[in-house]
């Protein structure tokens, strides 16, 4: 099988929806009319088509057009050693589209990293969250309207995307916390610094809820 | 055996009485920070381990501490600006990223299978030499985590010679850019390929060293045999490239499988791990390093033009167009100097299109996906990073591990946070 033959197979099953690109580079892909049908269309491509390695799944700021984000899956064959891309848009009111992790594991980090990065959710992850910015970050930097420069952002209190296992221990900096005297653990005291990080966290949560954040996992209950 | 309610209430009677109103020890789990900069995550991985005793039962990968944005960099300037930031991707391998990149963009153009032949040979020599070097840092760093602390020092003596013959080439012995878009930044200079022969000559007996003082060696078999084993369906599934692929079993390199520069000209194996545990991953990077050596040397017999380029073997694409043209015409003729003001003003003009080109990096499959809508600014840039992919299989890895496994688990991915977080 070579990859235009793939292509045309995935147009044979599923008729309209496909639609060949042509080729550049020699390079094959394909567009899917329906982004609520990708799961499907990638079943039948591992499955039937023997794609059983997913390369990569890249996302793309249309900004301007209608529909705005293009989704990008790169499907290889590893037995074949055909490869096949498969594109399809989504909506900026929509913005969510089936995920696949239940044909190929390393979907994963791949819909997290687009969600992180552009803001498109993916329906069925089981923990979409942020991955390479940090929790409760309210923008999504590879957008188009995104400057270079970056956007000024409260910085969470506690930067990291869940509260460190010994935090508000007497051993712990807080970032962007108190001064070096304050943080001195042999003056601390208990009581008014379990309230300072309670603060922090309502504050955190304040930023996300203000921006539409999806509501996280939340602190790690403590085994008492 | 008995658990703590039997030793502290002996009585039956008792023991149930007080059950009631005890914590359930059995059940206690403890959350363990481990990174982000903690000496085995080589570079800043933070992982969240939750123990039960010293047992594994949930691992949690944080990463992007090292997040700078690359891709929304490369938006905002030329095909050539971008070349810089690709060294400090896999920054054990700068060599191997600058030809990954430059022959992502050439595909672009569709002049990478067009490039001069010397060109070809020399950036498989440099892409070959970064492999060597990275898996050798690869190897001692993951022994020394193992506590072989001398074949850190063994790998740093051959690496520093890597560094030397990059510096020799491209003026820089870590952020070396030597590449360009259609060739390289300039010829290799007379002698490197004797000073590039002596070290094929002098690491072989330096990788011999370190096998007999590792492969052989009974507490390094011990502890890493059978350890953290990778099956091939969880290899694919998970996406594994490069290394930690072949090590599953999987035979799949780039270099074989969709050759690119001259690749299909010089003949080497591919190494592959039976099993898919620490010890195959260890033993499938020391046999890439002697292949790499072997590709090397081919490389030095063949290469067009030989080491003084006696003949004047072209070394870059002839298109004023795409590669800058050389000074003393610039300074003399009128469209030289034109071509060099548009290339260097607004780059050189690629076709709309888009493409995605895998190069066989040491660490795994190093991908750029390039949107051009024309233009010398990319639309969007977005680097496939192997050592991403190849960390998103830990938090499965180390269920059930226990917790000082997880420093041999780390070393045997190889992985460099520079090109995860991008």
């Amino acid at each position: 099988m070579t990859s235009p033959e793939a292509a045309q197979k995935l147009k044979a099953k599923f008729g309209d929806l496909i639609s060949e690109l042509p080729e550049f580079r020699g390079e094959s892909s394909v567009a899917l009319a329906d982004a609520e049908k990708i799961a499907e269309v990638c079943v039948y491509a591992k499955r039937d088509l023997d794609f059983n390695y997913l390369v990569d799944i890249t996302s793309l700021d249309n900004y301007g057009d209608d529909p705005r984000w293009t989704v990008i899956y790169h499907l290889r064959g590893l037995n074949h050693g055909c490869e096949l891309r498969i594109k399809t848009n989504v909506s900026e009111e929509k913005s969510v589209l089936p995920s696949v992790i239940s044909v190929w594991a390393t979907a994963n980090w791949h819909e997290r990293e687009i969600y992180d990065m552009m803001g498109i959710h993916f329906a069925g992850h089981p923990d979409l969250r942020r991955i390479l910015m940090w929790d409760g970050y309210p923008y999504f930097p590879l957008r188009k309207d995104f400057p270079l420069a970056g956007k000024e952002s409260e910085l969470p209190g506690i930067a990291f995307s869940r509260p460190s296992p010994m935090a508000g221990g007497p051993f712990v900096t807080v970032a962007g916390g108190n001064s070096a005297q304050a943080r001195e653990p042999r003056i601390r005291i208990p009581e008014t610094d379990s309230l300072e990080t309670m603060g922090r966290l309502e504050r955190r949560k304040e930023i996300q809820e203000a921006h539409g954040h999806p509501k996280g996992p939340g602190p790690i209950e403590k085994n008492s | 055996m008995p658990t703590v309610q039997d030793i502290e209430f002996k009585d039956a009677a008792a023991r149930s009485a007080q059950a009631e109103n005890l914590p359930d020890l059995q059940e206690e789990r403890m959350v363990l920070n481990m990174g982000p900069s903690h000496p085995a995550t080589h570079g800043v991985l933070r992982i969240v381990l939750e123990l039960d005793g010293e047992i594994i039962t949930k691992a949690d990968p944080d990463i992007g501490y090292l997040h700078r944005g690359d891709e929304k960099i490369a938006e905002n300037m030329t095909y050539t600006q971008f070349i810089p930031y690709t060294d400090r991707l896999d920054y054990l391998a700068p060599l191997a990223n600058n030809v990954a990149y430059a022959l992502a963009v050439e595909k672009l153009l569709g002049i990478h299978d067009k490039l001069p032949p010397r060109c070809q040979y020399i950036r498989v020599m440099c892409a070959e030499l970064a492999r060597i070097s990275s898996h050798l840092l690869g190897l001692g760093a993951f022994a020394m985590d193992m506590g072989a602390v001398t074949v850190f020092l063994l790998i740093f003596t051959e690496r520093e010679k890597i560094y030397n013959l990059a510096e020799a080439a491209s003026g820089a012995r870590f952020t070396t850019s030597y590449t360009r878009v259609g060739g390289l930044m300039r010829d290799i200079p007379p002698g490197w390929l004797d000073q590039c022969q002596k070290f094929c000559d002098e690491v072989i007996p330096a990788l011999n060293d370190i096998e007999t003082l590792l492969t052989r060696n009974r507490i390094w078999v011990d502890r890493i045999r059978n350890l953290a084993v990778i099956t091939k369906q969880d290899a694919i599934d998970c996406g594994l490239s490069g290394p930690n692929l072949r090590g599953s079993g999987v035979e799949w390199d780039l270099r074989k499988k969709q050759p690119y520069l001259c690749y299909k000209d010089l003949e080497f194996e591919i190494p592959i791990g039976s099993v898919g545990d620490c010890y195959d991953r260890y033993m499938v990077r020391m046999e890439e390093m002697r292949q790499s050596v072997r590709i090397l040397e081919q490389c030095i017999k063949k290469i067009p033009g030989g080491a003084e380029n006696k003949t004047k073997e072209p070394v870059n694409y002839d298109n004023g167009k795409i590669f800058l043209p050389p000074k003393e015409k610039v300074m003399t003729k009128m469209e030289e100097l034109i071509h060099q003001f548009m290339l260097v003003t607004e780059g050189m003009n690629c076709p709309p299109g888009e493409i995605y080109f895998g190069h066989e990096n040491p660490k795994g499959e190093l991908g750029f996906y390039i949107n051009s809508k024309g233009g010398g600014v990319p639309y969007r840039l977005k680097i496939r990073a192997p050592s991403f992919v190849n960390l998103s299989i830990i938090s499965k890895l180390f269920q059930g591990c226990m917790i000082s496994d997880t420093v041999a688990i780390l070393g045997s991915l190889d992985f460099v946070m520079g090109e995860c977080d991008r």
